[in-house]
């Protein structure tokens, strides 16, 4: 073998990449060929050099916590229909039992009032939105898109404003059925967070505001202000979703109906 | 395949390569937080078309996500690939040997070589990370960069001789 196929070989005779032929034809020509010997003995240095320590980057350890987190997330966002799923079998059993309770005590107890069962509905309907791959029917970042396309579907013109700028950007907008009447969710987000916002008309003016409540992992904020009920629902932390619902009612009051 | 199962799968086969992950896009975005930002991506990524993936070699497999999620990265901020441009010639075209003490002894020169890797243009620098850091084989390589095993061998032999020239060049820049 001469220099030039040495030369062409050399790396992948480095590599041990090689069939055994060539590789001992490479090293009888090494042993006696200077220039090549030198070339390779180059090439065994530079390698020696990339295999120090330092120049191997290793992912720093919130990094990985950061990404199992945000895996789990995404994790439960795909879920398979729930009721099949393993860890409602897991907590099947306890809840046959409760519901054998419930039962035997319903003679005694009210059924569940109509905002707990509207709460239950909002969940759902958050849930469902995001398993379905659902979010938006009209899926637009700006609230003047958004709000108009409400016109003619629904008996009411939402508000709808834009919280981009704090970091809850609106994502769009879709038809939804709640309390036996159609209402609007208006769909925005935080990171991968989903924040399903449910708006209806309110038979009441005057402005009031319930507790924060949690239902499966997912909370849910409501107020009713200028005859508009709002229901806010995610899985955001509480504190960052009080902030967004803090930030909803300061931009509806102050923007132009 | 169930949700949970999915994903303490994912988590066993998957994760444990997150070392790998970083260091490849640590080399291709050149910068840290860019780098955390591609891995974190890549691993959604991966997860979602994680029932893609029959077994096999999961290192390659999520290497092969991070790289592709660095390239759409680094196509949108193409402005700071200079280095694609190097010029061969510039840089000597002399086949200088190197001293073989200085780069065994120095610190320096770990710093310098570092230097001279990250001046590779990426499709140099990559075969390099892939082969010589990683240790991945030939045929691995050929699946993270989505080529021929021919392409593979003659692109990290020319990357490599690019390497050692602007290594030369610097030691001669150096009293």
């Amino acid at each position: 073998m001469d220099c030039t196929n040495v030369q062409t070989l050399l790396d992948i005779y480095l590599d041990r990449e090689l069939d055994a032929v060539r590789n001992l034809e490479i090293e009888a020509h090494l042993e006696g060929c200077a220039r090549c010997s030198q070339s390779f003995g180059d090439r065994q240095i530079i390698r020696y050099g990339l295999k120090t320590e330092s120049l191997y980057f290793k992912a720093p350890a919130d990094l990985q916590k950061r990404i199992q987190r945000s895996v789990r997330e995404a994790a439960r966002a795909e879920m398979p229909t729930p009721w099949f799923s393993l860890s409602w079998m897991r907590i099947a059993a306890p809840m046959t039992a409760a519901a054998l309770v419930v039962l035997l005590l319903i003679p005694f107890i009210k059924g569940p009032s109509t905002d707990e069962r509207l709460t239950e509905d909002i969940v759902g309907s958050h849930i469902r939105s995001l398993m379905v791959n659902h979010l938006a029917d009209v899926p637009s970042t700006d609230e003047h898109t958004v709000k108009p396309w409400f016109n003619g579907k629904i008996d009411f013109s939402p508000p709808v404003s834009d919280l981009a700028k704090e970091g809850f950007p609106l994502v769009g907008g879709r038809l939804d059925y709640l309390n036996d009447r159609p209402v609007a969710a208006l769909v925005y987000q935080r990171d991968t967070h989903v924040i399903n916002v449910f708006v209806w008309p309110s038979d009441k003016s005057a402005q009031i505001s319930g507790p924060i409540k949690t239902r499966q992992g997912y909370h849910v904020i409501r107020w009713a202000s200028a005859g508009v009920n709002f229901w806010v629902v995610s899985d955001l932390e509480t504190s960052q979703l009080a902030k967004f619902a803090e930030l909803l009612k300061s931009s509806v009051a102050t923007s132009p109906r | 395949m169930g949700g949970q199962d999915k994903l303490e799968r994912f988590e066993q086969t998957i994760l444990p390569h997150l070392d790998a992950a970083y260091n490849l896009a640590r080399w291709l975005t050149r910068n840290e937080q860019d780098a955390q930002d591609m891995v974190q991506e890549a691993s959604l990524r991966a997860f979602k078309f994680f029932d893609g993936f029959r077994g096999g070699d999961a290192r390659a497999w999520l290497l092969t996500t991070v790289r592709n999620t660095c390239y759409t990265w680094l196509e949108q901020n193409r402005k700071s690939r200079a280095t694609t441009s190097f010029d061969e010639e510039l840089h000597g075209v002399e086949d200088n040997a190197l001293n073989p003490s200085v780069l065994a002894i120095k610190g320096n020169d770990i710093e310098m070589l570092k230097e001279s890797l990250e001046e590779l243009p990426d499709e140099f620098r990559e075969v390099i990370v892939l082969r010589d850091l990683e240790e991945l084989s030939y045929k691995q390589i050929a699946e993270v960069i989505n080529a021929p095993l021919g392409t593979v061998m003659s692109r990290l032999a020319r990357a490599r001789g690019q390497l050692k020239r602007i290594l030369c060049s610097r030691f001669k820049e150096t009293p």
